[in-house]
């Protein structure tokens, strides 16, 4: 199965480790990841006031030229997705900002004659944005992917963080529950791990405020990093580069402001996944790790 | 303190300009305070997400656009999505912002030369643009 | 006979006069062939404006009255009361339609509006010329009420029509009388408990002669119309004869399956074989297949039908069927809590200590499954601090239910207040958005539990609840003060919304009455006919049409049981005879009008080879009347003759 796939900037520079898990684990399942030839950034915030079209300009253009490739778009971002999937719905809803969108695409063929055979139609919403979570769910199957299982992790206690942007708003995400979600879980116990339940799960990581305002956005990580401890956790499993950052590297300044904080590692769903396939370490990458995973996961025989 | 309600501030431009960018009908509000309850950066905020919403039904814009408040929000989307009268405070906000930050009403929360060198080469991209986009306009 | 037709223009004060010409209206009318007299008045609904049209019909020798004045809903009874008085069939007065119809929608176009009155009342003239005198339809009435529903409500409504002379079928589809109510503790705002008022009339309803109670039973189907329905009741099987039985208790006792009690809402057991509570009326068990040994694992066990000393446990007992007859259904099928599991934000299912109203009031309960002390459902351990959510899924319409559940506010507060007594340092608190307490002594209840039981208010929502360290964490908020509040409670009780019972929307579909958007049942009226369905025989009490409180209730099915009783007073029950007849010498027998009647009025003659009405069932709807082919099926005083005069004088000119 060949299925469309965006990476978004961040997943192509920092997150690297976070992308390279993601297509092994695929290609392990029998998915390619084809990236798209041509992307941009998706604008990285959805715009909440009524009159953007310039701000969803990025993610409709995104979404115009995934619909050259392929009916879906599969992304691991949590804000990618989130983006991508609200200016999709945008342009379903909204035929107003739908017209004007596509006018500025237009005036893009023009400029641009490598993008035209992408851009050479109106762009109506054709293309349905799914995650990398219901891809495993609906496409692959959480079956196949159980059947795939080289490695056990029953001795792993995995919290799984949802975060922000995967849940809400429930009527435009349709991703899940938005108080008592149950994909992460679902998956994780497909793989085997102990699921560690955490009330916080669904709670704030500081998000963007991590660069204009740090204590502020620490405080939000570490209510969220402390209460994984503290329901007994080896290891938090993310969606988000901003959220493994947030929850991962700032554990440096949780330590300094709180006596006896015991850090715990923070890492990507598909490393969790990629190690449960039994994939060659090089395409499990922890160097990017502030709390170091490995420790953990030797003594619980995963590496 | 003393606030001076006339029908005037009530029915104000700014305050029509609030609900037309939000998208939201402030006097839908009942005042419940469960965005409040729920905003997880509510600690660090002068005045609470229902209060936000609470003066601009009471027609003061201005203390509105002057809160801390606008700034601190980080969008998690918890208050429009805990709200029982489908009110967004999360868009209320970014109207609020916008509306500073278009108008140039005050110096922007944030500006790219103030991004700190170890965010431009640590953190990851995607931190950075919301970062800007959201607070710089 | 020369027709000599009235026609009564009204002004409806400027209402009408101030649109339409009606001093031109009355004197063109006065020119059209057929009328005798013209006149137009201020008001003539009124008492001079009645009188008017009485001396005329004298004064003229009036054959037919033609009222232009507004919808016939208002007033088309007012006006054939006073044709009847001065000697006119009420049949062959008419409404002419001058104000909704043409005053209200064309204003501003004086001229048009007044020339369309003109033509309205024309087209009226026309039909009264050919109507007939009538009288209504007299039905024999069977003086008998069906209750369904034995909460307090239906209790009530059965007793009140009980005592009032008439024969009670009563039908609770649980092994036991008593309802929600049979649950509560003690009640708002006198705190008197409430087995302690509710057990008199539980046995008083088992016992009347005129009440036939069926337990364990429900309605299966209805068929037939006001004064003269026939019901089918199903009588579940309970695998026990519950006349038979003594109701000694051995076979409960020995039942070795254990299973969660409804009753106390799932905080104790009850057996497979069981009475629901030890009061229960009729005090007699009943067997649960679902969970029965016997009947999962195919005739294993059969303790109960060795032990029992009458030998009434019976497996191979069948559903039963009994019809009955009843001229008045009353409907008062109650409430269920709007269910934990949706305030997943509360961890509602998920959290033991977080719990229902309902259940609260059980553990509240002397006769409740800890008898009447305060314990974690967790631990067993006494909570030193509870949290009360008022608004669970009320006031919500993003994601529950829009409206006011009415009781919650006072129910929590006296659980607070409640729980203050048992337990004296133990701290409540109670969320609230407006703490709603318009009844008679409510105010004071709620002050009392502010002031004197130190019950701790805080205005605003909780917006999440989980647990740490053994506690119930409840995030909120006092919006009084503009800060998030935290509080580290033992146990969170949430004021659930109040929703109609999930049978009773089925029930209402087979009764084909109507329901709102939430399923309550939908009164006649919202203001002057709040106890009546708008179908006719049918009536409301308690909870099913909206939230309500215990007195609230009563009222309401007293209302109802009085509504029956009025209509119980004649010996007969009285139709409009406005329906439908078929002509016998052009009927061809098709049978077309049979397969399109609504109400199964339309029957075949065989002797004849032709249709018949049956006039006791036809509603006038107007169905058989379209669909027939050789035009035999007519509508009393709306004959297809009539139609067509009205129609030309509508297009004339």
């Amino acid at each position: 199965m060949k299925i469309p796939y965006y990476p978004g900037c961040t997943l192509h520079e920092r997150a690297l480790d976070f992308d390279v898990s993601a297509r092994e684990c695929a290609k392990t399942l029998g998915v390619e990841l084809e990236e798209l030839p041509i992307w941009t950034c998706c604008g990285a915030v959805f715009p909440l006031v009524t009159d953007s079209v310039m701000e969803i300009l990025a993610p409709v253009r995104n979404l115009a030229y995934a619909s050259r490739e392929g009916d879906k778009l599969v992304t691991l971002c949590s804000f990618c997705y989130h983006v991508l999937k609200r200016a999709n719905r945008t342009i379903r809803t909204d035929p107003e900002k739908a017209e004007k969108a596509n006018l500025f695409l237009r005036a893009d063929t023009e400029a641009r004659e490598e993008i035209e055979s992408y851009t050479r139609e109106d762009y109506t919403g054709q293309v349905e944005v799914i995650h990398f979570l219901e891809m495993l769910r609906d496409l692959v199957g959480y079956e196949a992917v159980a059947k795939k299982v080289r490695r056990k992790l029953k001795d792993l206690r995995v919290a799984p963080y949802y975060g922000c942007m995967l849940l809400r708003p429930k009527k435009e995400m349709e991703f899940d529950d938005p108080e008592q979600p149950s994909i992460f879980e679902e998956f994780l116990e497909t793989l085997g791990c102990d699921v560690v339940d955490f009330p916080m799960k669904t709670e704030c990581c500081g998000g963007f405020q991590i660069v204009s305002d740090e204590d502020l956005a620490i405080a939000c990580s570490r209510n969220v990093v402390s209460s994984a401890i503290k329901r007994g956790a080896d290891v938090i499993v993310t969606t988000c580069p901003l959220c493994r950052y947030n929850l991962d590297k700032k554990q440096e300044e949780m330590a300094k402001e709180v006596r006896g904080f015991r850090k715990i590692p923070v890492i990507y769903f598909t490393q969790l996944l990629g190690i449960a396939l039994g994939i060659d370490g090089e395409h499990i990458d922890f160097t990017d790790n502030y709390v170091d995973p490995r420790p953990v996961l030797a003594e619980k025989s995963l590496l | 303190m003393r606030l001076r309600i006339t029908s005037e501030h009530i029915k104000g431009d700014i305050i029509k300009r609030v609900e037309d960018l939000s998208g939201q009908s402030l006097l839908e509000c009942y005042q419940c305070g469960k965005c409040s309850a729920g905003c997880p950066v509510v600690n660090e905020m002068d005045v609470i997400p229902s209060e936000v919403i609470r003066l601009l039904q009471l027609g003061q814009a201005d203390e509105a656009l002057d809160s801390k408040t606008i700034w601190i929000c980080a969008s998690c989307l918890q208050c429009a999505s805990k709200c029982p009268k489908g009110v967004e405070f999360s868009s209320i906000c970014d109207a609020l912002r916008q509306i500073v930050l278009r108008k140039r009403l005050s110096t922007p929360r944030m500006d790219a030369d103030e991004v700190s060198a170890i965010m431009v080469s640590d953190a990851p991209q995607m931190g950075v643009v919301g970062a800007l986009r959201k607070l710089n306009g | 006979m020369e027709e000599r037709i009235g026609v009564f223009v009204c002004h409806c004060g400027s209402n009408i006069a101030g649109v339409v010409d009606v001093k031109r209206v009355a004197e063109e009318l006065g020119k059209y062939p057929g009328v005798a007299h013209s006149t137009d008045y201020t008001y003539m609904c009124s008492d001079p404006g009645q009188n008017l049209v009485k001396d005329a019909i004298k004064e003229h020798n009036l054959t037919g009255v033609i009222v232009a004045a507004c919808s016939p809903t208002l007033h088309e009874a007012t006006f054939r009361r006073a044709g009847r008085v001065a000697g006119v069939n009420p049949y062959q007065v008419e409404i002419a339609n001058i104000r909704e119809h043409c005053s209200w929608v064309h204003q501003g176009e004086k001229e048009a509006a007044t020339e369309k009155a003109i033509k309205i009342i024309k087209t009226m003239v026309e039909k009264a010329r050919l109507d007939e005198a009538l009288d209504p339809i007299s039905v024999p009435m069977t003086h008998k009420a069906l209750v369904v529903g034995a909460g307090i409500a239906g209790i009530q409504a059965a007793l009140d029509i009980a005592n009032a002379g008439h024969e009670v079928v009563l039908v609770e589809k649980s092994p036991s009388v008593g309802g929600h109510m049979a649950q509560l503790s003690e009640t708002f705002p006198t705190l008197d408990c409430s087995q302690c008022i509710m057990t008199p009339k539980m046995v008083e309803v088992s016992q009347h002669p005129r009440i036939n109670l069926m337990t364990y039973s429900e309605i299966d189907d209805v068929a037939g119309f006001v004064g003269n329905f026939k019901v089918k009741i199903r009588k579940k099987a309970a695998y026990v004869d519950r006349d038979a039985c003594t109701g000694c208790g051995v076979c409960v006792e020995k039942c070795p399956v254990k299973t969660e009690s409804e009753f106390d809402e799932g905080l104790a057991m009850r057996k497979a074989i069981y009475t629901p509570f030890p009061q229960a009326v009729p005090n007699k068990p009943v067997l649960d297949p679902e969970h029965c040994t016997y009947f999962l694992k195919d005739g294993k066990c059969g303790i109960c039908q060795k032990v029992c000393p009458v030998g009434c446990v019976d497996y191979e007992q069948k559903d039963e069927i009994i019809e009955e007859e009843v001229g008045a259904i009353v409907v008062a099928t109650g409430y269920d809590l709007y269910p934990i599991e949706n305030m997943g934000e509360y961890g509602g299912g998920k959290y033991a200590d977080v719990i229902t109203g309902l259940q609260f009031e059980r553990m509240l309960s002397a006769s409740g499954p800890t008898e009447g002390e305060v314990r974690r459902p967790s631990d067993g351990k006494e909570p030193k601090e509870i949290v009360f959510l008022t608004c669970c899924g009320s006031r919500d319409p993003e994601a529950h239910m829009p409206y006011c559940s009415k009781v919650c506010c006072m129910y929590l507060t006296k659980h607070a207040m409640l729980y203050k007594h048992k337990v004296h340092d133990g701290q409540a608190y109670v969320f609230y958005m407006d703490v709603r307490t318009a009844g008679k002594g409510y105010e004071e209840f709620y002050t009392r539990a502010a002031e004197e039981d130190d019950v701790l208010y805080i205005r605003g929502k909780v917006s999440k609840i989980y647990e740490e360290d053994g506690k119930v964490m409840v995030w909120g908020v006092d919006t009084l003060t503009g800060k998030k509040v935290e509080i580290a409670a033992d146990m969170a009780v949430l004021g659930l919304a109040t929703v109609p019972n999930v049978a009773a929307k089925k029930l209402a579909n087979k009764l084909k009455i109507h329901t709102d958007e939430w399923g309550f049942l939908a009164e006649a009226h919202p203001k002057l006919r709040p106890v009546e369905s708008l179908a006719p025989g049918f009536y409301l009490a308690g909870a099913a049409q909206g939230p309500k409180d215990i007195p609230e209730a009563v009222a309401q099915a007293s209302g109802a049981a009085s509504k029956v009783a009025h209509l119980f007073a004649e010996e007969e029950y009285h139709r409009e005879p406005i329906i439908a007849w078929i002509d016998e010498d052009t009927c061809a027998g098709c049978r077309v009008c049979i397969s399109v009647c609504p109400y199964d009025a339309a029957e075949f003659d065989e002797e004849n080879g032709i249709a018949k009405i049956q006039e006791a069932i036809c509603e006038g709807c107007g169905a058989c009347i379209a669909a027939c082919p050789s035009a035999s099926a007519q509508q009393r005083n709306l004959t297809d003759e009539q139609v067509y005069k009205m129609v030309s004088a509508a297009l004339e000119g």
